[in-house]
């Protein structure tokens, strides 16, 4: 996609964004739409998904059948590039040696950031999931209601175009009649398993997913988007156009050249390019954002990697959407006089309260699923069902020992084989020979996985710091991870893993994967599910919180942070589409405050 | 002549300096060992693999790769020998589609154990000392190298190492290297085309619309299809 160099960039622009993916991007799009002059810095190399993904490719002809290396930790074809738990030249370090202590911080280095790769799942936060500590004292609430960011998923869904049906479950918000595409059949294991989970009380239904079953309405979604911006429309209608709905093949998690899966780069930076207003710097790695003798952001520093130089953007407002240890590096890496604890931080909370999804994973063989006919279960590349958080009332009467909820991701397995023997050992056992190849054909997509997605409470001992010896490539000081899980997961996690067994004996099957284990011996590492959050929290003081409920930072009136640092809590409902619902508001009010020439 | 009687060089000094003409002594009787034993010939390549070097962290991801592309292979013609009789007795040519070297699963293995990564270089130990005691155990039962066994030879050998639960004691290690050695195999087996066929997989195909399991696949279950909405595409592709 079109780039520049950073000697090329304007003398001054409205806004700087750091960061690509989901936050920045969306940033990009509201604040250029409305005609604002904005710069984004992107730390990997510029990526064009229209040329670089892998569509129909098959596991022969990538390199070990596709397996995970260390080059590339989801596998050849995921799309993730110089990206994964390590990426060259920028360590990140943890406070001790303890295995249960790490943290697993997932970062991407590309345009479009994560979003390239992630599972497309977009659920909407409900109005308990903005009010936590009031419903059972733990956490914190946000300064915001569901209410108030309501109209904002709406837009987002509109834009990105969204699968799913409206279910009228507890929390679990369903949009406006006619806003989401859709959802797809489901598959035999997912009918299956939502049949007889009924009879152990969970509810089955349609996830929400970002990929267009059908093309997006060009007609009349731009104007229901920026109503009175023709100009707008016009350009958001032409994006669209270029949008094809999905043709039931290739995984997600590669990327998507017909552009029918939401990624930044395929959907918020091309009309965001087509308005002219945006100039975008790739392999930039921002360190720090500058000020001035007022403590007004006056943009960021950073180093063109392609010269090691360090160079710098200026702007009246600066947006960091970096990711959250991300955001955290930069702003307590812009040390000055005025912040000498870093860069908005004089709450003292930047870094603390990092969160992940409590993810923990368990899988079945059902002997019903054996020997069924061939037939395409590709789908639409990810879950087409899940089951929403469905003990509430049980949890406000006391009767489960943790405080929050879980969705439950159904993973039917009659996906693209190849890699290892696709089925399970424990089925096949010993057998080699045409024996073998019958029992592969017999056992293959009779399992079925369950996963975990849950909320994690923020505590004092999950953090992120700088480390005061280690240093990336360029001489910044890099972060070192303190992380600690509570009894609250390590019990959701096993409620997860009764739960799961449960459903896999009422399909008729048994558990071929962590049977009989405990949360605290199977939950995910710290990290391992890559939806850390939290870092620069939303508060409605200075003293309890970085920034207010327009993501602006209490002590930089001009500096905004717009990915999961913001985060007071995290469902769990995944943080992406709260991200940019998030950053759709806050652009507005950037929007609102340039025109009153306040930026 | 075995190749432990071949003096090798003193340890301590290959860290240090050795003198080439030491080398080029010791090279000449390994060779001649080899030479006069085809299962000697085998251990000498259980080194480490030369190249450190992967693909990379950015990849062309849409390239159409072959073993060999990315990092030099491992295997001897006798090492190949062997690769190819198991993985084709894992899996033979039958009803379900071709051999395992009628695809190219022996060439995919040597890729497997010639990768530079850390997993792959632990299977690589594995496979190659595996393959060694393969031959071997061969040659104590049989009197002849594995690959030219007959089938119910073979079997009688791999019968005592196929499950690892199952194995004796003094199997244990081989048993492992046979899980090994069929995971990579069946791993790329069904990682091709005929693969696909063969175990019954029919996507990576676009539609026009998706359709859910078919009727007869609902009716096996005994479910309804729930998501009612849209169309029935008639562009399914079913055996």
């Amino acid at each position: 996609m079109p780039t520049i160099k950073p000697s090329q960039a304007a003398q001054e622009y409205d806004v700087a964004i750091i960061g690509s993916g989901a936050g920045g991007g969306q940033m990009a799009y509201t604040l250029t739409l409305a005609g604002l002059k904005c710069v984004m810095l992107e730390s990997g190399r510029d990526y064009d998904p229209g040329t670089e993904t892998p569509m129909f490719q098959r596991k022969d002809q990538a390199p070990l059948m596709g397996a995970p290396t260390p080059d590339k930790h989801l596998g050849f074809h995921d799309s993730t590039i110089d990206g994964g738990w390590e990426v060259p030249n920028e360590p990140y370090t943890q406070s001790n040696d303890k295995e249960e202590e790490q943290f697993w911080w997932w970062r991407s280095r590309m345009m479009g950031g994560r979003t390239n790769h992630w599972g497309r799942i977009s659920l909407r936060n409900g109005p308990y999931d903005f009010k936590p500590r009031s419903r059972d004292g733990l956490g914190l609430d946000w300064p915001l209601d569901y209410e108030t960011v309501e109209p904002y998923y709406t837009n987002v869904e509109r834009l990105i175009g969204v699968y799913g049906s409206i279910e009228g479950l507890e929390n679990t918000p369903d949009s406006p009649p006619g806003v989401l595409l859709p959802p797809p059949r489901g598959r035999a294991a997912e009918l299956l398993a939502q049949k007889h989970a009924k009879k152990v009380g969970v509810p089955i239904v349609p996830i929400h997913r970002a990929v267009l079953t059908k093309p997006l309405d060009a007609e009349t979604i731009p104007a229901k988007l920026h109503p009175n911006n023709k100009w707008a429309q016009k350009i958001v209608a032409d994006s669209m156009r270029a949008r094809a709905a999905c043709f039931w093949a290739t995984p997600c998690g590669r990327g998507c050249n017909i552009r029918a899966n939401y990624q930044s780069t395929t959907v918020h930076l091309p009309p965001a390019l087509a308005t002219g207003n945006l100039d975008i710097i790739p392999d930039a790695h921002a360190r720090e954002v500058t000020i001035d003798r007022n403590g007004k952001a006056t943009g960021a520093l950073f180093i063109d990697k392609t010269t090691g130089r360090e160079e710098r953007v200026k702007a009246k407002a600066v947006v960091v959407a970096a990711s959250s240890g991300e955001t955290v590096r930069i702003l307590l890496n812009s040390k000055s006089k005025r912040f000498p604890q870093g860069l908005a931080n004089r709450s003292g909370l930047i870094g603390k309260y990092i969160m992940d999804t409590v993810g923990v994973d368990l899988r079945g063989h059902i002997p019903a699923l054996e020997n069924l006919p061939a037939h395409n279960e590709d789908g639409a590349g990810g879950s087409h069902f899940y089951a929403p958080w469905w003990l509430y009332r049980e949890q406000q009467a006391g009767k489960l020992d943790f405080a929050r909820g879980y969705h439950v991701e159904l993973g039917a397995t009659r996906r693209m084989p190849g890699g290892s023997l696709p089925v399970s050992a424990s089925l096949v056992r010993g057998a080699y020979g045409s024996q073998l190849k019958k029992e592969a054909r017999r056992y293959y997509g009779a399992s079925l996985s369950l996963a975990c997605r849950g909320e994690m409470i923020p505590n004092e001992n999950s953090y992120a710091e700088l480390d005061p010896n280690v240093k990336d490539k360029w001489g910044i000081p890099v972060i070192r991870w303190h992380w600690r899980w509570s009894d609250h997961e390590f019990n959701m996690a096993t409620h997860a893993l009764k739960t799961f067994t449960s459903i896999i004996e009422a399909m008729g099957g048994t558990v071929t994967s962590n049977r009989n284990k405990t949360g605290r011996e199977v939950i995910r590492p710290g990290g391992k599910t890559k939806h850390e959050v939290g870092g620069a929290m939303m508060g409605n003081a200075p003293s309890n919180s970085v920034c207010n409920k327009w993501n602006q930072t209490w002590d930089v009136k001009n500096l905004f942070v717009n990915d999961g640092s913001s985060f007071v809590s995290n469902a769990d409902k995944n943080p992406t589409l709260t991200i940019m619902a998030l950053a759709w508001r806050t652009g507005d009010y950037i929007i609102e405050q340039a025109k009153k020439g306040n930026l | 002549m075995s190749i432990k009687n071949v003096q090798a060089p003193d340890s301590a000094k290959l860290g240090s300096r050795l003198s080439r003409r030491e080398v080029l002594k010791w090279f000449a009787a390994a060779t001649a060992a080899m030479q006069l034993d085809p299962i000697e010939n085998l251990s000498l390549a259980a080194t480490p693999v030369t190249s450190d070097k992967g693909y990379g962290t950015d990849p062309d991801l849409t390239g159409h790769y072959e073993p060999g592309d990315f990092w030099p292979l491992t295997f001897n013609a006798a090492q190949r020998q062997i690769v190819t009789a198991l993985a084709d007795l894992i899996l033979p040519a039958d009803q379900l589609g071709p051999s395992a070297s009628e695809l190219q699963v022996p060439d995919f293995i040597d890729e497997w154990v010639s990768a530079p990564y850390p997993s792959q270089q632990a299977d690589r130990e594995k496979i190659l000392s595996g393959i060694e005691w393969l031959e071997k155990e061969s040659h104590t039962r049989f009197r002849k190298g594995f690959a030219t066994l007959k089938e119910t030879q073979m079997s009688a050998l791999i019968d005592d190492i196929c499950w690892p639960p199952d194995a004796k004691p003094a199997h244990k290690k081989a048993a492992g290297f046979f899980q090994s050695f069929r995971n990579i195999a069946a791993g790329a087996y069904y990682s091709t085309e005929p693969g696909w066929k063969a175990i019954g997989y029919v996507g990576n195909v676009s539609l026009l619309g998706f359709n859910g399991p078919p009727p007869e696949v609902l009716k096996k279950l005994g479910v309804e299809q729930t998501v009612k909405s849209g169309p029935v595409f008639k562009n399914e592709i079913f055996e």
